[in-house]
């Protein structure tokens, strides 16, 4: 045991295991300060090599030690035990070894290392094939272990704000910072990723005002709550968007994270540094830690990190480490790389070797053997400067601290204290500087060093591995990181990429900014997918519309189905779909059905412009009709192509109601408000789309008319004054109806409209007056059988984007027609007038067969078989009692009665080329 | 005809060698020369199909003097941004000849190039939710086996074998009842294949020149011939843009418009896990796709921004809407964390079919418009592209592609036949 | 997510907001005097600037096109203005 507790901070004991063992920890550890202060040494492998790790972090930095832990009897994997609070029942297993971290069978791995180099992978494994080794590479790959029964629950919230000034870091240049705003009477908001406000104050001893640091920190954070801004803590600032959009990620205890979206006037950017480890062979050693690390765990768990420690720095900042150490009872070497060091420390000093693989046991310095049980490293701060680069910031290099830094603040974004380079409270908040001034002297690697030196703890890329890059030109940064994997770690390269940086520079000769850096993007830190994905999750994930009366249908027996974004019912009667569908078919067919047809588009077009804007955005020509009739027709894309169709209704002159499919009403709105916009003027016509305010039911059969005269509507019937395709205005309920003559089944049809309001009366009145003349309920499936029969099409089924309205045979008004309407020039192009499009039919196979939809219809052109179309509907007629199809099949209307071949998965059918239309072609029924 | 530059050869017995001596005789992948002043054939963008067109152009055509300039490092557009998906199950005859070649060149490129591009033929399954689009599955299906290339309609059943993670429960937004198949799709190393082509095209004696920009084109007598950039004036009796994502910035500086607009496209990574998919998995109703690398990471992506933009960065209501999209899918994902996110600019083109073929400037040749799947075409696009740089005249794949489908209106629009977007 | 300002409305998050096309384009018609070329050109041809671009933008929740003046690079939208005279 050589790391362990030194004192307690509360009395309570959590009981958690680590790789079967049992430990014991204090409320506010970490799992890593648990692990520290039960002397646990080995708590990981490495990615690669599987090099047995230790905890070298504090915080989001840390490479090595990521774990999976199960709680509550669900496991969630590569959680990092230094940022990951401890809970009392933990089960703690290391990742990517097995049985445990220190008893890793796959160790012996490290021992073929040279055979291992960086993209080594690029150049084996190519014959005989990749297939034949892939499945062993990818068991070895991959870190945690997904728990196939964990499933987190869609209930992270997502919560929009906005503030003057969003502080981004909760040290002391953050808290000043905000402080500052709020007295000019800005609103603020701040936040940290740690569980307590103070950042570096928590750890190092600092004096203001009078207080120590962190008591200083918490009285700020009070006030600045008092005042009634917000101070959120465990909360990450991970990502910077568009026009100063923050994304936050907030741990919340005993609730699910939060994800907040923070629109910011000004962004003040104070996410501090995060220390560098020293290059030297053997630096990735269990027992090996940053500096920082070891003052954190001191100063915040009372844990302390070794007995004998040997600090291996290259600047100031390791000094009050060491005082802190030798405070708590370490026996503390400073091993100082400069040239100049401090009392009492080895100055100029060389790490030439780490003794111990489980673990320090001694370190050479400069030649001397030092007896030691941990090796603290201190190479120098890199600012985190992440999201200041996401914003679209550029770095400039400063030698005198060795580290990138912001060049100039943002428009909307400040950078300050050490995530701008500015490393002392003097600094930020004025007063004496250091006793022990920073100055850093760098120390990259160089050249002909022995062993291997980490630069990237996790993903195992050491400097012999950059320098191999370099040999094979993989010199830009992109390349380097790409080839070697420097960087791309779950620690995203936060400790290595400067390392890395400043090896390839040594190594071209060139200097560190010429080198350049490679792009920072979101997030800061990795972060659960539910909290960005939020709660848009089963129902609420493109939610279906609902029908108002779909309780009602419920209760009689409806099967749901989903169309067109909208839940209707597919058939009543119970779960024989098929059977159900034929009884509704035939009663359809010989008696009366009920529809509910809510769905259906009703867009008003009002105006003295609303004929020429319907003319334009159709077609057909539709202001021709007569108040009181109904037509229907086409709208086609500018392409030409038919995006739907529909029935319009002209109510007056100046009033006509625009019908199309449930699926496309929001579509047919935007195009008739586009057009109305862009070419008509809007003082003169008038686009509502009222689809939602009415409910819409259709009585459809031979006795149809007998059902809806006994509803009282107030309309007379008489085919004379109301002929199919006609309309009226009626009563029902003491509210307006809308009863109009169109039918979808070939038969007599009337469409009721009245006020959603008025629906579930409608459908009972509709029911009872039904009961004697032997009326069904009918869902979606019955309704598309009878069409199919009677060849109407489905826009979008029997129709895809090639077709035109000339592929269906309706050439009138693309022949006639004088004005200008939408996709009209593009019916003319050299593809429009191809004679072997394909065009709507009917498809016939002897027998009883049915064609599945999506058969092709095939020919064989120099022993080459091609497609000539498909088939698009298909149903087994009750009405005909034989299978009808309908099919796009190219030159389909000149080929009528030739017999064409087909194929669905392997299976050869024949089938006739037909009319669409295999049910009353005359139309006689729909007056019947 | 110069013969291949001598290079190592990769293989386990040389790096073993290498490995006993420090790994210290590896040569350079590709050398980084000085433009020379005049070259038979420039491509400009060194992507993937920038780098498979001018190893193609030495390897079928017997042209040496190419180079590819490329403004920043190679791969580094969509060739390094993509989600590396390899897939030919397209409905139109047109579409399945062009990505079915590139498919069966993927299967053999990393022996033919000696570089590891790791493609992995797991298969990829398109998933239907109701059966309207089962029937739709049935269309493509059917289209596919007529065109020649391999498919098959899933069961429900086989689609969970596939991938039993997925939402299988009965309050799923959207319900398996099957799918299209294609077991020889894929997935590959998208950093290998640019750089395999490098190194292979580097070989045959292509200067590949980086951080060099085109900042003009020399235009004489209404010809094309050559370019001006940030390392001098480069001549060449042909030009080839394969600049995806900047193809408009390229037309526009060469004096013409194009049917494409520029967006947005964003992936995102998770941190690695142990094996747990091991096919492509896409939904037809949330339009998120995803499959997990070698590396272990699960590698999701979805559709493009709603924004045209050439700003390569990521927009969280699209990463919510495709994040939403995976955990709708694979309701287990939800306990990982995403690692990265990024974005690259995709070419948008009306029938999001490529343009391929000669520009408005004699001399000058478009390869673009690829929409987001360039990636899965690079080494039939490197073939046919190269074919037209050298002659002059389409390769029977590219004709169907030419920018002048736009005028005759006879597009390549997949999204119209198959009713599914690619 | 960018941040529009829609000219009746103010500003407003860009999921609000949907692309209409680049401004200034005009509909070539009649149909039997427009060549393939040109109507190819109305459909097709878009301008793609990388930079400063001029668009047509609906606010869908008011319903109203106007024209924005943005940058497709930096995303800084410098002008939206109505499209209405009154």
């Amino acid at each position: 045991m050589t790391s362990h507790r030194i004192g307690s901070l509360a009395n309570e004991t959590l009981h958690f295991t680590f790789d079967g063992t049992r430990y014991d920890g204090r409320p506010g550890d970490t799992i890593a300060s648990a692990l520290l202060a039960n002397g646990v040494r080995v708590v990981g492998r490495s990615f690669k090599y599987h090099r047995p790790r230790g905890i070298m972090g504090y915080s989001v930095e840390e490479p090595n030690a990521l774990v999976d832990v199960t709680l509550n009897g669900v496991t969630t994997p590569n959680l990092r035990a230094t940022t990951e609070a401890l809970v009392d029942g933990m089960v703690v297993r290391a990742v990517n070894a097995s049985p445990t971290a220190a008893g890793d069978r796959k160790g012996f791995l490290d021992r073929f290392a040279a055979l291992l180099p960086a993209g080594f992978y690029y150049k084996t494994f190519i014959w005989p094939d990749w297939h034949r080794f892939e499945p062993s590479i990818r068991a070895m790959a991959g870190l945690g272990r997904l728990d196939p029964t964990n499933e987190p629950p869609a209930q992270n919230p997502q919560i929009a704000a906005h503030c003057d000034v969003l502080v981004i870091g909760g040290g002391p240049a953050g808290l000043h910072a905000a402080t500052q705003a709020a007295s000019e009477g800005r609103s603020v908001m701040l936040v940290d990723d740690q569980q307590t406000i103070g950042g570096s104050l928590l750890f190092r001893h600092a004096e203001i005002d009078g207080k120590q640091g962190g008591e200083w920190a918490s009285a700020v954070a009070a006030e600045l709550t008092a005042q009634g801004h917000r101070v959120l803590a465990n909360t990450t600032a991970y990502g910077v968007y568009d026009h100063n959009l923050v994304a936050l990620w907030q741990r919340r205890l005993g609730q699910p994270d939060a994800q907040w979206r923070v629109r910011a006037r000004r962004i003040v950017l104070a996410a501090g540094a995060i220390e560098r480890p020293l290059l030297f062979p053997d630096n990735d050693r269990p027992g090996i830690m940053l500096a920082d690390a070891a003052l954190s765990y001191l100063a915040q768990h009372k844990v302390l990190v070794g007995r004998r420690i040997v600090l291996a720095t290259n600047n100031g900042r390791a000094y009050p480490v060491a005082e802190a150490l030798r405070a708590a009872g370490a026996d503390v070497t400073i091993a100082d790389l400069r040239q100049q060091a401090h009392d009492g420390a080895i100055a100029g000093a060389r790490i030439e070797a780490v003794h111990g693989s489980n673990g320090v046991e001694a370190v050479t310095v400069s030649g001397q053997r030092l007896a030691a049980d941990c090796l603290l490293m201190s190479g120098g701060l890199t600012p985190s400067v992440h999201l200041y680069c996401q914003a679209g910031g550029k770095l400039a290099y400063d030698e005198t601290i060795a580290a990138f830094v912001p060049r100039e603040d943002l428009p909307g974004m400040r950078v300050v204290g050490a995530a701008s380079g500015h490393y002392s409270l003097a600094e930020i908040l004025g007063g004496d500087g250091p006793i022990h001034p920073y100055a850093i002297a760098p120390a990259w690697p160089e050249a002909g060093v022995q062993g291997r030196q980490w630069v990237d703890f996790q993903n195992d890329v050491t400097v012999k591995d950059i320098a191999l890059a370099e040999r094979e030109n993989f010199r830009a940064v992109e390349h380097l990181k790409r080839y070697t994997t420097l960087g791309m770690a779950t620690d995203q390269g936060k400790t290595s990429n400067m390392n890395g940086l400043a090896t390839m520079a040594a190594l071209t000769g060139r200097t560190i900014p010429q080198t350049g850096t490679t792009t920072y993007r979101p997030p800061f830190v990795p972060v659960p997918f539910g909290v960005v994905a939020g709660r848009r999750r089963g129902e609420f994930f493109n939610p279906v519309r609902r029908l108002v009366l779909e309780n009602e249908h419920r209760e009689a027996g409806a099967t749901f189905r989903e169309y067109g974004g909208w839940l209707r019912p597919a058939w009543f009667g119970g779960a024989n779909g098929a059977a159900n569908i034929r009884r509704e078919a035939i009663a359809a067919r010989t008696a009366v059905a009920i529809l509910d047809g809510s769905p259906l588009g009703k867009i008003e077009v009002i105006g003295p412009d609303a004929g020429a804007l319907v003319d334009y955005n159709s077609y057909n020509t539709l202001s021709t009709l007569k108040p009181g009739r109904i037509r229907y027709g086409f709208m086609l894309t500018e392409s030409g192509v038919i995006y739907d169709d529909g029935v319009t209704t002209k109510i007056a002159d100046d009033h006509y109601v625009v019908s199309c499919s449930s699926g496309h009403v929001a579509g047919v709105v935007a195009r008739l408000e586009e057009w109305r916009q862009d070419r008509f003027d809007p003082a003169r016509v008038f686009v509502h789309n009222s689809t939602p305010q009415w409910a819409t039911l259709t009585a459809s059969g031979p006795r149809a008319r007998k059902l809806v005269s006994s509803l009282s509507l107030g309309v007379d019937l008489d085919d004379a004054v109301l002929p199919h395709m006609a309309f009226a205005d009626g009563q029902f309920d003491g509210a307006m109806a809308r009863v109009s003559r169109v039918s979808f089944t070939g038969d007599r049809s009337y469409e009721i409209a009245v006020p959603s309001s008025k629906a579930a009366n409608l459908l009972a009145a509709m029911r009872e007056a039904g009961k004697e003349l032997d009326a069904v309920l009918m869902g979606s499936e019955a309704l598309l059988l009878l069409r199919a029969e009677k060849g109407y099409l489905i826009a979008g089924k029997d129709t895809d984007g090639t077709t035109m309205p000339h592929d269906l045979g309706i050439t009138g008004p693309m022949n006639k027609r004088q004005n200008e309407y939408v996709g009209r020039r593009s019916l003319f192009t050299d593809n429009a007038q191809r004679a072997d499009r394909q065009q709507l039919v009917g498809l016939t196979v002897e027998g009883q067969t049915m064609l599945p939809v999506g058969t092709h219809g095939v020919e064989t052109v120099n022993n080459t078989r091609r497609s000539i179309g498909f088939v698009t509907s298909s149903y087994e007629s009750p009405t005909l009692n034989r299978p009808i199809a309908l099919g796009l099949i190219e030159r389909g209307m000149e080929r009528k009665g030739e017999m064409i071949d087909l194929v669905h998965l392997g299976q050869v059918f024949r089938a006739e080329i037909t009319d669409p239309c295999a049910f009353d072609p005359e139309g006689a029924r729909l007056n019947a | 005809m110069q013969p291949p530059r001598l290079h190592k050869r990769y293989s386990a017995l040389s790096l073993l060698r290498e490995g006993l001596r420090g790994h210290s005789g590896w040569q350079q992948a590709w050398r980084s020369p000085e433009p020379k002043p005049a070259y038979d054939a420039i491509i400009i963008g060194g992507g993937g199909q920038g780098l498979a067109t001018a190893y193609y152009l030495a390897k079928n055509h017997g042209m040496t003097k190419v180079a590819v300039i490329e403004k920043g490092w190679i791969g580094g557009g969509n060739t390094g941004r993509n989600t590396a998906t390899i897939r030919s199950n397209y409905f139109y005859p047109e579409s399945v000849a062009l990505y079915d070649y590139s498919l069966k060149l993927y299967e053999t490129l990393g022996r033919e190039l000696n570089y590891n591009i790791m493609f992995s033929q797991r298969g990829v399954v398109t998933v239907a939710h109701s059966d309207a689009e089962m029937e739709i599955a049935a269309r493509i299906v059917n289209a596919m086996q007529i065109n020649g290339t391999d498919a098959e309609l899933f069961s429900r059943t086989q689609v969970l074998e596939k991938a039993p993670l997925l939402n299988s429960g009965d309050e799923a937004r959207y319900p398996i009842f099957g799918g299209v198949w294609q077991g020889r799709a894929g997935v590959a190393r998208h950093d290998a294949v640019a750089w395999g082509y490098a190194r292979a095209a580097d070989a045959r004696g292509v200067d590949i020149i980086q951080d060099c920009a085109v900042t003009g084109f020399l235009i004489e007598k209404g010809r094309c011939v050559g370019v001006e950039t940030s390392k001098g004036e480069i001549r060449a009796e042909a030009v080839g843009i394969a600049t995806a994502g900047n193809s408009g910035v390229m037309a526009d500086m060469a004096g013409f418009t194009l049917p494409i607009k520029s967006y947005s496209l964003q992936a995102m990574v998770s941190e690695p896990v142990k094996p747990c998919l091991d096919t492509v998995v896409l939904y037809l109703g949330t339009g998120t796709y995803m499959f997990q690398s070698d590396k272990g990471e699960i590698v999701v992506g979805g559709g493009i921004d709603r924004i045209p933009s050439y700003a390569q960065r990521g927009n969280p209501p699209v990463q919510a809407t495709v994040l939403s999209g995976m955990l709708e899918m694979f309701p287990s994902f939800a306990q990982l964390k995403m690692l990265r996110q990024w974005a690259g600019v995709v070419d948008v083109v009306p029938d999001s079919s490529p343009i391929i073929g000669p520009s408005p400037v004699p001399g000058l040749y478009l390869n673009c418009g690829w929409g987001t799947g360039g990636f899965k075409a690079i080494p039939a696009g490197g073939v046919v592209f190269a074919h037209l740089l050298a002659t002059g005249e389409h390769h029977d794949i590219s004709r169907p592609f030419d920018l002048d489908r736009f005028r005759t209106g006879r597009l390549v629009d997949e999204a119209a036949g198959s009713g599914i977007a690619h | 997510m960018q941040l529009f300002s829609c000219p009746f409305c103010g500003p407003r998050d860009e999921t609000e907001f949907t692309f209409g096309g680049e401004a200034g384009k005009i509909r070539p018609e009649p149909a039997p005097e427009v060549s393939a070329e040109d109507w190819s050109k109305y459909l097709h041809r878009v301008g793609n600037p990388r930079g400063a671009t001029s668009e047509i933008w609906v606010h869908q929740t008011c319903g109203e096109y106007f024209l924005m003046e943005r940058d497709t690079v930096s995303h800084v939208v410098s002008t939206t203005n109505a499209l209405r005279k009154s």
